[in-house]
């Protein structure tokens, strides 16, 4: 067949199938009807036009055409967003569980270096100058004053402030968490990096902090967002070293294919962890730094918290038929 | 044996069993369609700061809010529901799909931004400079991680036109290649300088046993024939 005559027999028919494209692209999917018939169709169109040697002219045209088509047709299974319920409840801790090597290394790490350089700068308070600077180690000081009324970043706050602090946690913390996942791409340098770095700078102003007498207001600030907050940083760490592991060992697959796969598992630890930084920033905002409750109700309260992410983290999704 | 051209065209062969051509990006084009989203970015937080300043505190948290928005989630939200083009992409023709050639999802999208810190490092994409560069299509560590592509938009074509000649059929069978290959020459005359369009076609003057002024016209008409009548 010519291919001119080839071309007026089937031009009708590309170009329905091109306005259904633009409707699709469009995100207007309930009108198209019978779309995959079509795309089948020009793709036969598009083998026989190749094998019969017609001009690049239409040839371009009906690749062109198959690939909008392929990019509507196909898609990769979304995990993430699949069913966020079903993700809360059991599969994101069932894959800390699965992946508990490196969320113990990663713990290690943070919650190791955290508490030794807190009894050091306890015992020996001067050694917190060589890692905060004095500056800050002014600004914590003012922060968490026994005399002031609210407790957080800023030294006196009203509750109009809840929301302006809401906010700067969220960027502050999601941003830290998404940069110790990151850094995880460097073999898992990087992570240990900010791992061990943010566990050294938390450490070193809680310890100083408990040492001049101010334990009682920071101590029962930091309690109840910290089980979320804490534990989520050391999870985005495992994230990370996860990331670095399958470069460093492949195993059987190539390095870039290892690499793909460990990214694909990582990113959803990382979902769970914002989910747990959304959380902590709420506590941390509203919670945390009123001072009209009692220390010793916040003690409580925070303690119950640690138990729940550790009872949530070891037994959820337990059950063969998770609710989903 | 010829040798392969030297050529980026990335291959996907999908279920249908067809080859589709993708041609990814390289690094000046990409780095341009960051550019302008970055200074999108800087526009849109300055023409949001301003009115949030006035709200006060609760304007300072939404300001964070829309900082850490604006920050980490502009490209993942742009790529993901806008047919993988964030602004600046649209403006310079390209899109991001994974490798075999679908469209980007949440996750890949997320992991190729989150990823995009490292490649800054140590300073001013230094790290995603040198992967883009060194790798055959142009992945920088974030799509190597997330398995995707930055590929340049397909552009509406125009018909060319075919230069008139009296349609010809040759005593010979052609070969598709050589079919292929005649069509090409009278579909991109156009484009080409008369003395251009003379030099190539006097390659193929003797097996078509004419002079070489009169190839041109030869071979259009065999183009024609080809094509059959319009």
């Amino acid at each position: 067949m010519k291919q001119s005559l080839f071309e007026s027999r089937h031009q009708q028919q590309w170009q329905t199938f091109a306005e259904q494209l633009n409707q699709l692209e469009r995100g207007k999917a309930c009108e198209v009807t019978d779309f995959p018939y079509h795309y089948r169709r020009l793709c036969q169109h598009l083998a026989l036009a190749q094998e019969r040697g017609y001009s690049s002219y239409l040839v371009d045209r009906l690749q062109q055409l198959a690939l909008r088509g392929h990019q509507q047709l196909y898609r990769h299974r979304s995990q993430t967003t699949a069913n966020v319920v079903a993700f809360i409840l059991a599969d994101f801790p069932r894959l800390v569980r699965e992946q508990w090597r490196f969320v113990l290394i990663a713990s290690l790490l943070f919650f190791g270096s955290l508490l030794g350089i807190a009894l050091l700068v306890y015992l020996f308070p001067d050694l917190i100058y060589s890692i905060v600077s004095p500056q800050q180690v002014a600004e914590m000081q003012s922060m968490y004053d026994p005399a002031a009324s609210r407790l957080g970043r800023a030294a006196e706050r009203a509750s109009s402030e809840d929301w302006m602090m809401f906010g700067y946690y969220v960027m502050h913390n999601i941003g830290i968490a998404f940069q110790t996942f990151a850094a995880g791409l460097l073999f898992g340098l990087g992570s240990v990096f900010f791992l061990v770095f943010n566990g050294l700078t938390i450490g070193a102003v809680s310890g100083y902090l408990s040492e001049i007498g101010y334990g009682q207001t920071f101590w029962s600030f930091v309690i109840g967002h910290g089980a979320f907050e804490l534990s989520a940083i050391a999870l985005a760490g495992a994230a990370g070293l996860q990331l670095g592991w399958s470069l460093i060992a492949p195993g059987p697959l190539a390095r870039s294919e290892s690499l793909r796969l460990a990214a694909r598992k990582s990113v959803q630890m990382l979902c769970g962890v914002m989910v747990f930084l959304l959380i902590a920033a709420f506590i941390e905002a509203y919670w945390s730094s009123t001072t009209s409750i009692a220390p010793w109700i916040k003690y409580l309260v925070g303690s119950a918290l640690w138990l729940l992410v550790a009872a949530y983290l070891i037994f959820a999704g337990r059950t063969r038929h998770a609710p989903d | 044996m010829p040798t392969a051209p030297l050529d980026t065209c990335y291959q996907i062969e999908t279920p249908e069993g067809i080859d589709l051509p993708l041609r990814p990006a390289g690094l000046a084009p990409r780095a341009l369609a960051y550019a302008f989203d970055l200074l999108a970015r800087g526009v849109i937080m300055g023409i949001l700061l301003v009115p949030l300043a006035l709200l006060g505190n609760l304007g300072l948290g939404l300001g964070a809010l829309l900082l850490f928005l604006v920050s980490w989630w502009y490209m993942v939200l742009f790529e993901v529901l806008n047919q993988g083009c964030s602004p600046g992409k649209q403006v310079m023709g390209l899109r991001v799909v994974q490798d075999d050639g679908t469209a980007i999802g949440w996750s890949a999208s997320l992991i190729r931004n989150l990823l995009r810190f490292v490649d800054m490092l140590p300073f001013g994409y230094f790290f995603g400079a040198i992967s883009c560069l060194q790798h055959p299509h142009f992945k920088r560590l974030g799509d190597l991680a997330a398995g995707t592509l930055v590929v340049y938009r397909e552009q509406s074509l125009a018909r060319p036109p075919l230069p008139q000649a009296a349609a010809l059929r040759l005593p010979f069978a052609l070969e598709l290649s050589e079919q292929r290959a005649i069509l090409g020459f009278a579909e991109r005359q156009a484009d080409l300088s008369a003395e251009r369009v003379h030099e190539l076609a006097a390659i193929v003057a003797a097996p078509l046993q004419v002079s070489p002024a009169r190839a041109v016209e030869q071979l259009n008409g065999v183009a024609r024939g080809l094509l059959g009548p319009t």
